[in-house]
Order: structure tokens, then C-alpha cells, then sequence
């Protein structure tokens, strides 16, 4: 069986020339939850929307492939690329604040994409979308789906946007960073219900996130990004019980605990940082000579 | 909430001032035969310069009072409304429709697309307006459809700016991206996404082009490069009061009263319309 998402040696350029994404590779699993960890900054996010075609058009992939569920998405044209990506993934955002559009309802927004891209009936679109609301456990969709966005809290909001990512039943989902604009207490349930989900639907889902803690709690494996290069990959048990490169061991030590909530923050140790910096550049020469 | 409660209570005087003034304005333009006491072209030397309806010698049915020629003010008041909205509705809608469509284009594409029509807003608006309508009527010869498309022609500028900067807004939201993820054409997302987000935009720009053009078209009356002289129109009105200012004041004030609520109503109206149509501060 084929992987759900599979990237090899992605390598995203700067009109400068510079790299932001260095040789990436990582695989997602059918239904299985792939963590990205890293800073801000680290190139996560970047990944995420280079799965789903969504770069900036700054932003230019000069090598690699990304296979979707077999598919090379740089062989196929842009429509059927379009087409593709459409129907087989799905976004969870940061911000449901503008991830949601201002001025339209949001049963319309919801059902529009199940009848215009997949082709359903509107009743049938309709009777999904409630299915789903009902799954994230949105007790009054009536009210909900006659709403505006800024009606709604951002954590309604948020599980709006988690029932139109599952509602069209995509293969693969990027979650970028979902629990960071809400708050500590929706954080938790927004997490609990996307695992839910996740385990119910047999999605696979590629978690782009910055803190450690949620990446143990949810996913099977994962990888340490640093200035667009993978440092570490694991499987989460084995990461968080033997971490094996600097980076991560640092990022680990970085997090504040909560059973001693007055110890002072550590930063990442600048030796490390040091370290990580001749390694990378020793990368991109290794990676400039063969293209020029 | 509260604010947004505050803001609507402030909402509805403004709006209703502004749109009875113009409701009342329309209805009295659209039924002028009906509605105008006298005939707005019968001169009538016996009644010349008749003051208006509160001072001494004033005629009854003639309630504004005439102008040198004897005709009564108020039925040539009326009658130039038509004018006035004809060319304010037609003109704006004109440039509205051309503004909007390449100010979205623009803010919406991006690159070349934005890089010309900018350029071309630039040019097109270093032209002193006034200046280049009384120009393009002068070429284009004078009539009501040359002078509604001088209008036309001079302010797509407004709202192609405009839009072109709210969409560049728009477009930068997460939901637009959302929109590509799932699969739409960029011209669907164009319409069915950004577009219906500056709506309230639109409509209020609109609203305030109506007013210019009713401001533009009084000035090209004015200098009497409007419409023919025979029909009149406020502009016109004004021009022959400036010259019987000392003998008949009302010739000249109640044309330019009129012509001030006119405009400051298209403005406000859609200032008010604005918020109205805009779903986060209704």
C-alpha cells in the first residue's frame, strides 16, 4: 500500500536564491497522524502549503517530488492538479477568524464546496454537513449554519472549519497550527475532537505544529524541522525517549513545564545553534555544487 | 456589541434624512408634470421676479417665486431634477461598473494585470476632472448621453482604486486560500469569495459618485456646455441667478440649496448604506 503523502528531497527556493525548504523528505501513512515540529520561521507551515498548492508565488520549488496517494503532483497539469488536491485534501487553519469568509453564511460556505467541487445535491450536502456538525458536537446547527462567522466564538468557529475539513471525506489533512489562536481551555477539547475524527474517519492528517506537548499527545510519528531541513524523524515514543540529535534534545529541555511553572525558560543552548548552522551550510554546498 | 449597537442607533436619522430628501427629489423628478405648479419653460413678463412665497407681492402657485423671464422657479426646480438623476444614475452605474470590474481584476490578479491598470489610473487621474469633462464634452458635442459619459469616463477612476486596494485585502485572507485548496477557478473565487466583501464598498462609492455626477453635471450646465438651453437644469438655473443676484436672490439660493441636500444626501446615504450591507457591523 502506496503512502498517503509521500515528499522526497523538497527543495523550495527564494527569488534571492536562497533556500527555504532544504532536500525535505517525509512520508504520511494512511490514517496515520504525522506531527512537523519546529520554530516559527522553521519552514512548517511552508511545507503544509506546498502539499496542498498553495505557495506563495515567491516561493519556488526547484527540486523534489510529492506524491499524493501515488500521484505525482509535479507530473500533472495544473488543473488536474487543482482537481486532485481539491478532492482528496483538506485544511484546518490557524485563524478560523479569517479563515472563514466574513460575508457569507456558513451553511453556504459549507455545502458549496461538497455541491460545486464534488458534485453533490444540495440535500445531500446538506444532510452531511449536519452529520458533521453533530460529530464536532455543535448542538444547535440550525442557528449555526444561519450564522455569520463573527457570530460565532473562535471556537465554534474552529469546529466549523474541523467539520468542513472531514465533510468531503479527504484522504489527507493538513492541520496548521489549529489550536494556536484559541485559547488554553478550547485548545484542549479542539484537540480531542480532531483525534476523535481522525480515528472515525481514517484520515491521515500532517500536524504542523510548535509545541512538544500536543505532538505527544497526538501523533504516531514525527519530524524536527530546522530552517527548512528535517533534523530528526521518529516515532513519537522513541523521540520523546531517546532524542537523538542536539536539536531536539535542546527543544525538549526548552519546554516549560507545568509541574515547575517558576523555572526560568532555557533557551535553545547556543552551541547547538552553532552546530546546527555549520551543518546546514555544509548542506547547501553539498547541495549548490551538483546544481550549479 | 454594544458599540455595534451604538453605531446602528446613529445609522437610521442619517439614513432616513438622506434617503427621504432623495426619495422625495425622485418622486418629484419622475412625476414632474404632475407634480410642477406652472409650466417650467411659459415666460410671462407681467410676472417677472416675483420673490417667493412668504414676502410681500408674492403670486400664489408660485411658490418659490420667478426668475427674469417670469417662469416659476420651483416647476424648473422640479423639471431639473430629471436631468439630474437621469445623469447621476446613469453616469455612476457607468463608472461603476468599468471601475469595479478592472479594480477587481487588478487587486485580484495581481502582476501585469494590476501593473497597467494602475499605471493607467495614475495617468488618467493627474487630468484635472473638471477640466477634462469640459474637454470631452466640447469633443464628444453637447447632449445628455456626451455628458454622462464624460462623467462616466472621468470617475471609473474612483472606484477602480478603491476596489483595487480592498481586494488586495481580501484576497490575502485565509478563506481565499481555503477556496483555492478546495478547487475553484480563480475567477470563481474572484466573484463568488472577494466580491460579495466589498459590496458595501461598491455601494458606497456609488452612492457618492451619484452625487458628484450631480455636482459635475450642474458645472457643465453652468458654463452651459450641458444639454440643450431650452431644459433646465440646476446648473443652469444657477448660472441665470448669479446674474440677477441683486434684483432676485431666490434665483440663485433655492437651486443651490437644493443642489447642496442632493448632494450631501447621495453622501451620507451611502455612508449609511455602508454599514448596512457590511455583515460584522450590522
Amino acid at each position: 500500500m502506496s503512502a498517503c503523502l509521500d515528499i522526497r528531497d523538497l527543495s523550495a527556493v527564494l527569488p534571492n536564491g536562497q533556500r527555504v525548504l532544504r532536500s525535505v523528505s517525509l512520508s504520511v501513512q494512511p490514517g496515520e497522524v504525522r506531527a512537523l515540529v519546529g520554530e516559527s520561521g522553521a519552514g512548517k507551515t511552508m511545507i503544509g502549503k506546498a502539499v496542498l498548492g498553495v505557495l506563495p508565488s515567491s516561493v519556488r520549488i526547484v527540486e523534489g517530488d510529492m506524491l499524493l496517494e501515488g500521484e505525482d503532483l509535479g507530473k500533472l497539469q495544473p488543473k488536474a492538479r487543482r482537481t486532485l488536491i481539491g478532492a482528496r485534501t483538506a485544511l484546518i487553519p490557524q485563524d478560523p477568524l479569517t479563515a472563514l469568509n466574513p460575508s457569507r453564511r456558513i451553511g453556504s460556505q459549507m455545502t458549496d464546496r461538497l455541491v460545486r467541487i464534488l458534485g453533490w445535491s444540495g440535500e445531500k450536502a446538506d444532510t452531511r454537513i449536519r452529520q458533521l456538525l453533530d460529530e464536532v458536537q455543535i448542538r444547535d446547527p440550525d442557528r449555526v449554519l444561519k450564522s455569520y462567522p463573527h457570530e460565532l466564538s473562535g471556537g465554534m468557529r474552529q469546529r466549523v472549519l474541523i467539520a468542513a475539513a472531514f465533510a468531503a471525506e479527504p484522504r489527507l489533512i493538513v492541520a496548521d497550527e489549529p489550536t494556536t489562536a484559541l485559547d488554553v481551555t478550547v485548545q484542549k477539547q479542539i484537540l480531542r475532537l480532531i483525534v476523535q475524527l481522525q480515528r472515525e474517519h481514517g484520515t491521515a492528517i500532517l500536524f504542523v505544529t510548535h509545541d512538544l506537548g500536543v505532538v505527544a499527545k497526538i501523533s504516531q510519528r514525527v519530524s524536527v524541522l530546522y530552517a527548512g531541513k528535517v533534523v530528526e524523524e521518529a516515532d513519537t515514543a522513541a523521540l520523546f525517549a531517546a532524542p537523538q540529535h542536539p536539536y531536539t534534545r535542546a527543544l525538549m529541555a526548552a519546554t516549560p513545564r507545568y509541574t515547575d511553572p517558576f523555572a526560568s525558560l532555557k533557551p535553545v543552548d547556543e552551541a547547538v545553534l552553532a552546530g546546527l548552522a555549520s551543518e546546514i551550510a555544509a548542506a547547501d554546498q553539498a547541495w549548490r555544487r551538483p546544481h550549479g | 456589541m454594544d458599540e455595534g449597537r451604538a453605531r446602528r442607533r446613529g445609522v437610521s436619522p442619517r439614513l432616513w434624512l438622506a434617503g427621504g430628501w432623495l426619495l422625495l427629489a425622485l418622486l418629484a423628478a419622475i412625476f414632474a408634470p404632475l407634480v410642477a405648479p406652472q409650466d417650467p419653460l411659459a415666460q410671462d413678463l407681467m410676472l417677472e421676479r416675483l420673490p417667493p412665497f412668504w414676502m410681500n407681492g408674492a403670486e400664489p402657485g408660485y411658490w418659490l417665486g420667478t426668475d427674469s423671464l417670469g417662469r416659476d422657479l420651483l416647476s424648473r426646480l422640479i423639471f431639473g431634477g430629471r436631468i439630474a438623476f437621469i445623469v447621476a444614475f446613469s453616469a455612476a452605474v457607468a463608472a461603476c461598473l468599468v471601475g469595479s470590474t478592472l479594480g477587481l481584476i487588478a487587486g485580484y490578479f495581481g502582476g501585469w494585470a494590476d501593473r497597467i491598470i494602475s499605471r493607467v489610473v495614475d495617468v488618467w487621474m493627474a487630468f484635472p476632472p473638471v477640466l477634462f469633462a469640459i474637454l470631452l464634452v466640447a469633443v464628444l458635442g453637447t447632449g445628455l448621453s456626451s455628458v454622462i459619459l464624460a462623467i462616466a469616463i472621468i470617475d471609473w477612476t474612483r472606484f477602480c482604486r478603491v476596489i483595487r486596494a480592498e481586494t488586495m485585502g481580501q484576497s490575502r485572507m485565509d478563506y481565499v486560500e481555503n477556496a483555492r485548496i478546495a478547487g475553484y477557478g480563480r475567477i470563481g473565487i474572484m466573484l463568488r469569495e472577494v466580491l460579495p466583501n466589498v459590496v458595501p464598498s461598491i455601494v458606497a462609492l456609488l452612492s457618492l459618485e451619484m452625487g458628484i455626477a450631480v455636482i459635475v453635471e450642474a458645472i457643465l450646465s453652468f458654463v452651459n456646455l450641458s444639454i440643450s438651453t431650452d431644459d433646465p437644469t440646476w446648473g443652469g438655473i444657477i448660472a441665470e441667478g448669479r446674474l440677477s443676484i441683486h434684483q432676485a436672490w431666490w434665483v440663485l439660493v433655492f437651486p443651490l440649496i437644493t443642489l447642496i441636500l442632493t448632494v450631501l444626501s447621495f453622501s451620507q446615504f451611502g455612508e449609511a448604506l455602508k454599514t448596512r450591507f457590511d455583515p460584522v457591523l450590522r
